[in-house]
């Protein structure tokens, strides 16, 4: 049996290199998929033009937030980019907006097939890729800035008495309370609010929202306006906690629509727990287990190897993986999403 | 006059008239049934009165209103409620959400009216926090009346409210629509159980191909030999 | 304008145009430039003839050509390098241990699922047997793969091919892509047409990562570089006695004049230059040959019945379901053909390239463009794919100077020194991702049909 030391190390460590990380990256992938269900259960398209709206949305508030650091202005101890995230909403959803109404809408008026809108979709991708990069550059932006660590891992092992350390950044906590936030108001809006419902209402029968006077121009209006907003978010957030870099966000796509998928496309609920469920498989299957391991096995058990599942260059094939399993065994998903 | 009143109606989905000249009203506190073989115009001639037919002739009067220009949204302003066949409720939102949606246009306190619409539909209060994918095809029809009913219509269009429910769903649902005429509501309607529905009908209209055969009281259709040999199967 | 808006003579017309194109290049620039774009013009019309099977016969969205055309390239290599018999001694074992292990595994666990039938536990069981096989198949594979990629790692670091000519690695790259495509297909099709889409940019990632990273099989980010070719190399050309001769007889005019040294010198550079067009007329030839191939092919099942139903798939799928077409399994044939003739052209690139570099391969470059092509040229119509693979890729080639030279005029105007100015010019290469995503949509939205639309086009 180990020691209860031993079994506490192994919790820290397990909180420090799974836990926290897996939930910070779960509650970036559930807003990015929150965005891409929305999108779906109101437009009836998969998005491909979701990740580079992430990108677009974080280099908007970057340059801003540059903008008020040469100004000197500063939050305090949270990052400027906080104070700088309004205004990169501002500008994502009137470009995102313009998008729609030089683009999507023909399509709409003419009762296009859903694989025509994904096809300028990925036309609408394309512009927006060039556009962050004509602007910014396809390079790694550093724009974090305020106070980095809530604590160290050092000052925890003080505190403690432990081995092994526990940091818990900044970045992680701003992450979780901002999703949290911006997800209850999200929820409250849907089910609420007049609009909200008149949204779950739009997606859940079209034709007979219709008949209910209900105004397609402005639910699609609002639903793009908070498209823009979660994808804003999470591209800000997901931008403070690890960096930005243009390509990495049209990578992320396929982990987004992986969780979007496995909750049920066209479920708020679902995209959520979608997130949290492929980013805490991509962590945990790539996560080396060898340190582990070590402190809960007897000696001569212990392993040689790194006890990695799979090498942190594959991660991308968990999410494929999640998405394959969902696609063969319950192709609507968890929350039973739109039909086939 | 009656209250609603289609005179000569021709139209169609683009191509050939489907309606050729036919004339449909009802007036308040009436029933009115729209039967006939299939492919004779009976959904159709509903769409003409919710505007969402091309129109190629005939007028459409609701009250002292002409409407024959209007969208289908601004009819359903003008107080026309509309309950589809198939797809008539939102399955993921529950029974009170969709009553609220029936009444969006509405920017008045509803809650009285939602109250009506659970002293009319008693199962429905009962149930009002479940979603209404999960109620039985009976139920579901009753929230679909509920819905059109909640923006207070003067006239009330049904498309085959009965089809595919049982016969005793089907009696206890016009017991329901015999209750919203009773409240100086207009009820149009088509139907496919011809005999069942002309029993309760204070107008019945016969069309085929687009043209009326045959227009009376439902108790007169039903007393035609002609009407019962062609359409009523005996 | 009516010679251009005449359905028949339209083709004449707009490959004429890309003809004088080229020749212009060839005269302006130089034909060995020319020869160049026209070689990968092949290979890019190659691709669009996959693509437009999937996309204009079926309406099948594939997201992921990117994946395919690089397991063409992996097959080169697989086929045409050098066995390495060190690596095979190392490490050859386990590998075929691992992978023996893998497939075995997985229909250990595909039988098992099935048999399993109504039992409670059925997911778990299966799950658990999964992660099994995979533990089983790493137990092989770690050792092997370390031991492979450790010999020689400079130089080579993993198992070679086969040592086989290159040209068969056209058809086997086809095969591993038709083999990519049965998966996808078989999980995707008959489900909601954005799945097949999301589903192929997936595997295309996990393809190129794989490629990337597993160094004992194709030496991954390291390249393989000098895969043997299936034409003359320059070097031997210019000490061939013919192809002197040859070239001695086609400039007579030239070198008549000359004498001694002075004719030596000249002619050594006439061969200098002859040969390497001679090496790129040889790579055109054998792409034509491929090209035309698949072109007749193509035709000929497009005006078969079988195209014809396929077509009345795509235009209505319940109308064909009831008329009982299975549309899955006509679905499925359609993407697996589609990729192969992807994965085939993914070989004959690396072919033309004589090395794979895994790290290259880009989802912009690789699977958009080839999406602008087919929408440019005609989605539906294989004569227009084929433009549109020599036409777009004709302006992207020469589209990055005329962008660098744009923003130089716009930019004249600045200060030289100015930040501003220097930032245009250094990212004017990403105005060419705006102008094909705007290409796209402009030519979605008001010529859905392309240059050279479909014959029977919809109304």
């Amino acid at each position: 049996m180990p020691e209860i030391i031993d079994i506490l190390n192994a919790l820290v460590l397990m909180t420090n290199y799974v836990i926290l990380p897996a939930l910070t990256y779960g509650s970036q992938l559930a807003l990015g998929a929150l965005g891409v269900t929305l999108v779906f259960g109101i437009l009836r398209f998969s998005n491909f033009a979701h990740g580079d709206t992430m990108a677009f949305g974080a280099m908007a508030t970057i340059i801003v937030t540059w903008w008020l650091q040469s100004m000197g202005v500063s939050f305090g101890p949270l990052p400027t980019a906080l104070l700088a995230l309004p205004f990169g909403i501002a500008v994502t959803a009137i470009f995102v907006l313009l998008t729609d109404k030089v683009v999507y809408k023909h399509y709409r008026g003419i009762g296009a097939k859903p694989i025509t809108f994904v096809m300028v979709s990925v036309g609408v991708m394309f512009i927006m890729n060039g556009l962050v990069r004509f602007i910014i550059g396809p390079g790694d932006q550093r724009f974090a800035d305020g106070v980095r660590f809530i604590f160290k891992a050092r000052e925890f092992k003080d505190w403690s008495g432990l081995d092994q350390g526990l940091a818990l950044r900044s970045s992680q906590v701003i992450t979780i309370v901002l999703a949290v936030i911006l997800v209850a108001a999200l929820f409250w809006f849907l089910q609420k609010t007049k609009t909200g419902k008149a949204m779950r209402a739009f997606s859940d029968n079209e034709n007979l929202a219709l008949l209910s006077g209900i105004d397609p121009a402005k639910i699609v209006r609002i639903t793009w306006i908070l498209a823009a907003v979660l994808a804003t978010v999470a591209g800000v957030l997901y931008g403070l906690d690890k960096s930005f870099k243009p390509f990495v966000y049209f990578q992320l796509l396929l982990p987004i629509f992986a969780a979007a998928i496995v909750g049920g496309l066209g479920k708020p609920i679902g995209a959520i727990a979608g997130g949290f469920i492929v980013a805490f498989s991509e962590v945990a299957v790539t996560y080396v287990y060898k340190k582990f391991l070590i402190y809960l096995l007897p000696e001569h058990l212990e392993p040689n190897s790194l006890m990695q599942l799979l090498a942190t260059e594959y991660k991308f094939a968990v999410s494929f993986v999640i998405l394959v399993l969902v696609l063969l065994v319950k192709p609507t998903g968890l929350f039973k999403g739109k039909v086939v | 006059m009656s209250f609603l009143v289609g005179k000569n109606l021709s139209g169609g989905y683009g191509g050939p008239d489907i309606l050729k000249g036919c004339n449909i009203e009802v007036d308040k506190g009436e029933v009115a049934v729209i039967v006939g073989p299939n492919g004779a115009g009976k959904s159709t001639a509903m769409k003409s009165f919710l505007g969402m037919l091309q129109m190629t002739g005939g007028t459409i009067t609701l009250g002292d209103t002409d409407i024959i220009n209007m969208s289908p949204q601004e009819r359903v302003r003008q107080g026309i409620g509309f309950v589809p066949q198939t797809h008539n409720v939102f399955t993921g939102m529950t029974v009170e959400e969709n009553l609220e949606m029936g009444a969006f246009i509405r920017d008045d306190d509803i809650s009285g009216t939602i109250e009506e619409i659970y002293e009319l539909f008693p199962i429905l209060k009962q149930k009002r926090l479940q979603h209404a994918g999960e109620l039985s095809g009976g139920q579901r029809q009753q929230v679909a009346v509920g819905r059109a009913m909640m923006t207070r219509p003067s006239v009330l269009m049904l498309d085959e409210p009965t089809a595919g429910v049982s016969p005793i769903v089907m009696d206890e649902l016009f017991d329901r629509i015999l209750e919203v005429k009773s409240k100086g509501v207009a009820v149009l309607m088509v139907e496919q159980n011809a005999r069942q529905a002309l029993e309760i009908a204070d107008r019945g209209y016969v069309l085929v191909m687009g043209e009326n055969r045959y227009t009376g009281t439902g108790a007169e259709l039903l007393a035609d030999s002609e009407v019962r040999k062609s359409f009523l199967g005996g | 304008m009516s010679l251009f808006n005449n359905p028949s003579l339209r083709p004449y017309l707009v490959f004429g145009i890309m003809a004088v194109l080229l020749t212009f290049v060839g005269v302006t620039q130089s034909w060995g430039v020319s020869l160049t774009i026209i070689n990968m013009c092949i290979i890019s019309a190659i691709m669009t003839l996959g693509v437009n099977i999937q996309w204009g016969y079926a309406g099948l969205f594939n997201v992921g050509i990117m994946g395919f055309c690089a397991l063409g390239g992996a097959a080169a290599v697989l086929v045409s390098s050098q066995p390495v018999g060190e690596a095979w001694s190392a490490g050859g074992t386990g590998i075929s241990l691992a992978l023996l292990s893998l497939v075995g595994g997985v229909c250990f666990v595909y039988i098992l699922h099935k048999v399993w039938g109504k039992r409670p536990l059925r997911n778990t069981v299966t799950f658990i047997a999964a992660l099994g096989v995979y533990f089983l198949a790493r137990h092989f594979y770690d050792p092997a793969s370390a031991a492979i990629e450790a010999v020689d790692p400079a130089k080579t670091g993993y198992l070679g091919g086969a040592g086989l000519p290159i040209i068969f690695s056209w058809v086997i790259g086809g095969l591993f892509a038709a083999g990519a495509a049965w998966f996808i297909g078989k999980v995707t099709l008959g489900l909601r047409t954005d799945y097949l889409a999301i589903a192929t940019l997936g595997i295309a990632e996990i393809i190129v990562a794989l490629l990337k990273n597993e160094e004992w099989l194709t030496r991954g980010a390291k390249n393989v570089t000098g895969l043997p070719r299936p034409v003359p190399y320059e070097i031997e050309l210019q000490q061939a006695g013919w192809f002197i001769d040859l070239v001695s007889k086609f400039n007579a005019d030239v070198l008549s004049g000359l004498a001694g040294d002075e004719r030596a010198a000249a002619l050594q550079t006439l061969v200098m230059d002859a040969s390497g067009i001679f090496v790129k007329l040889c790579y055109a030839g054998l792409f034509s040959v491929v090209l035309i191939l698949l072109f007749v092919l193509c035709q000929l099942a497009l005006n078969s019945p079988w195209g014809r139903m396929v077509r009345a798939i795509r235009d209505n799928e319940t109308a064909a379901a009831a008329m009982g077409k299975d549309i899955k399994a006509r679905h499925l044939q359609i993407f697996i053909l589609g990729s192969a003739v992807v994965g085939i052209a993914g070989a004959m690139m690396t072919t033309l390239d004589g090395q794979f570099t895994p790290g290259t391969y880009n989802p912009l470059r690789y699977t958009f463009l080839i999406w602008v092509m087919v929408i440019v040229g005609g989605s539906g119509n294989n004569l227009g794919s084929i433009l549109g693979g020599f036409l777009v890729w004709f302006v992207w080639i020469e589209a990055e100077p005329l962008g660098t030279w744009l923003m130089d005029v716009v930019t004249s105007g600045m200060d030289p020194a100015s930040a501003l100015r220097e930032h245009l010019i250094g990212s004017a290469q990403y105005m060419r991702l705006m102008v094909m995503g705007g290409v796209l949509i402009l030519v979605m939205r008001y010529t859905p049909g392309g240059i050279l639309p479909e014959k029977s086009a919809r109304k």
